[in-house]
């Protein structure tokens, strides 16, 4: 039953996907038909076919499936600052993003313990966290900017502030939740409070944890493509923008299409991880 | 089953108050000036309505709770907290659902013999799992237990640590008939065979006169007070199916139900004379003041 139910979904998922590249192809087609070409040849060589046949510049699935197909087979290329493979960036981003959110992790879950942990610490620490979460991650980037001296930590600055508070604030109400019952059978047991804090708190509170961490790393992969269109020079986000000064759509359609494939992966690998800290009740 | 000369006094509950702050302000005597003691190798049941503080009697003797007047003393030393020496049975089952039955039984295990290897507390905990009945679900995680098979787990996790009491808080209230009056037998059982002393709350009126020596009967709280000490006048020696054809068993089941019933409220209003909360009254309903053993005869 289950297995013609996801055979069945699969099968919609595919129409859904053809008719939309079909549509996709048809629509950027329609424009050429109407060929303006009676312009002096030199002229129209310089102007290329956007002008001179009325070709839109809005490429079609196949110009992309065939750049993507290019990036595929030589993403580490390294022609200079403006031009280096696909590989490359995204190899940048996501190390950026990885350095920020483990730096985030590193302080998150402690800090996060500590405030389910003890309501004199929530309390105190609750105006702090509450003016603190609402900032749009790249106000932060100025301030970055000119007291780091460096675009690069400056942008892993960013990801790490906004990979913070849904790890940090998750954490706190896991710990915080955890169930009376299960404390005191650890209290029972004259289990001290290091030991109780990694084998009652830890393992109670990581469904909750990990949920905290999933949607950091889509906030985190988010906010990096913003990020690095600011600072520029290199990751997927400075690619996305220099495309766009290239005029090559193409690119900048691959590069969204890669940002989400990407995206997908990082939160798949969470909810993977979710899963197998996940207890039936 | 119990020493020679057992101690009269292996648990001591010494005058012990309980308060909690209104909330209008003021304070809420739950009970105070409450004294009971128990010998070792013994099985008290107490009973009272909800909210008279049976649970917070037994949290002070397990040591989460600490009383705000008097001391509760277990072998001579007052308690000053949780002990490995008391075992608590829950009334929700409470085993940690992340790990395996004989990874709960094992935890118990490892927190009372910290310096053992692995192998070695698993071996233990094992041979408690055996002694419930469990023996082939040791891997089987909590949610994959029905109800009884998740108390005895909690039963071979209590017992695993070999303390010198068991405290018992409702344990079986939320299981079938059937399975609670196995789960009855498995822990008389265990608790003759191995000298147990035993102190479990209860609201099952039957639970209290098959597994007790002694019935404890808490009035109304708040300000909740020992009525009196009922013995149980059954032979030591009962089957379950066959307590109820005992000539005593009557005597003493219309007595606790007249107190649940009635006396539970109007106690406290018309406390009888010559009360000494020190010596709460002790009492032995009988067929017609027969001998204790009596019953030998019908059974």
């Amino acid at each position: 039953m289950s297995a013609s139910l996801n055979l069945r979904a699969a099968l919609l998922s595919l129409t859904i996907l053809v008719v939309f590249l079909l549509g996709w192809h048809v629509a950027v087609q329609s424009g050429s038909s109407g060929a303006a070409s009676n312009n002096d040849p030199e002229y129209a060589k310089l102007l290329g076919q956007q002008a001179t046949q009325g070709k839109s510049a809005m490429p079609g699935p196949l110009d992309v499936i065939s750049t993507i197909w290019g990036h595929l087979r030589d993403p580490f290329y390294d022609k200079g600052p403006n031009d280096k493979g696909l590989g490359i960036q995204l190899a940048w981003s996501l190390a950026r993003v990885l350095l920020g959110y483990a730096l985030a992790v590193l302080l998150a879950i402690p800090l996060g313990f500590l405030i389910g942990m003890s309501p004199l610490i929530s309390k105190a620490l609750d105006p702090f966290i509450q003016v603190l979460k609402p900032i749009s991650p790249l106000a932060w980037m100025p301030l970055a900017l000119y007291t780091i001296k460096d675009s690069g930590i400056s942008a892993i600055f960013v990801i790490f502030i906004c990979s913070v508070w849904p790890m940090l604030l998750n954490t706190a109400f896991g710990v915080s939740a955890v169930r009376k019952e299960w404390l005191n059978v650890a209290r029972t047991l004259e289990v001290g409070p290091i030991r109780r804090a990694f084998t009652i708190i830890l393992p109670a509170a990581a469904p909750t944890i990990l949920t905290g961490m999933r949607i950091s790393i889509g906030i985190a992969w988010l906010v990096i493509v913003a990020a690095e269109m600011l600072v520029g020079g290199t990751g997927i986000g400075y690619f996305v923008w220099n495309e766009w000064n290239n005029l090559s759509i193409t690119n900048v359609i691959v590069a969204i299409t890669v940002i989400g494939v990407m995206g997908m992966i990082l939160d798949q690998t969470l909810a993977w991880l979710q899963r197998a800290v996940t207890y039936p009740d | 089953m119990t020493d020679p000369t057992p101690n009269p006094k292996f648990i001591s509950i010494e005058g012990i108050a309980r308060r909690y702050p209104k909330a209008g302000g003021g304070m809420t005597t739950v009970f105070e000036d409450l004294w009971f003691s128990m010998k070792k190798g013994e099985f008290a049941c107490i009973i009272g309505h909800s909210g008279c503080g049976k649970t917070t009697v037994l949290n002070i003797l397990n040591g989460l709770d600490a009383p705000d007047d008097g001391a509760a003393i277990v072998d001579g030393r007052a308690i000053e907290g949780p002990s490995l020496d008391r075992a608590v049975i829950f009334q929700g089952h409470s085993l940690l659902p992340w790990r395996t039955v004989l990874g709960n039984v094992a935890y118990a295990v490892a927190a009372r013999h910290r310096d053992w290897p692995k192998a070695k507390v698993d071996a233990h905990a094992m041979a408690f799992i055996e002694k419930v009945g469990l023996k082939g679900s040791e891997l089987k995680k909590p949610s994959e237990l029905s109800g009884g098979m998740k108390q005895r787990v909690g039963i071979a996790r209590a017992l695993s640590i070999e303390p010198k009491m068991m405290l018992m808080d409702e344990p079986f209230s939320a299981l079938d008939a059937l399975t609670r009056g196995t789960l009855q037998d498995e822990v008389r059982r265990i608790c003759l065979e191995t000298g147990q002393t035993a102190f479990m709350i209860t609201h099952d009126v039957d639970e209290a006169i098959y597994l007790a020596d002694r019935i404890v009967l808490m009035t109304n709280g708040p300000q909740a007070m020992i009525a009196e000490i009922v013995e149980n006048p059954l032979p030591r020696e009962r089957v379950r199916t066959e307590v109820h054809h005992h000539p005593d068993y009557y005597a003493i089941r219309n007595h606790l139900i007249d107190f649940l019933v009635s006396r539970s409220k109007t106690f406290k209003d018309a406390v009888p004379e010559g009360y000494d909360r020190r010596h709460p009254p002790v009492v032995r309903p009988t067929a017609g003041g027969s001998g204790p053993d009596a019953g030998r005869k019908a059974a």
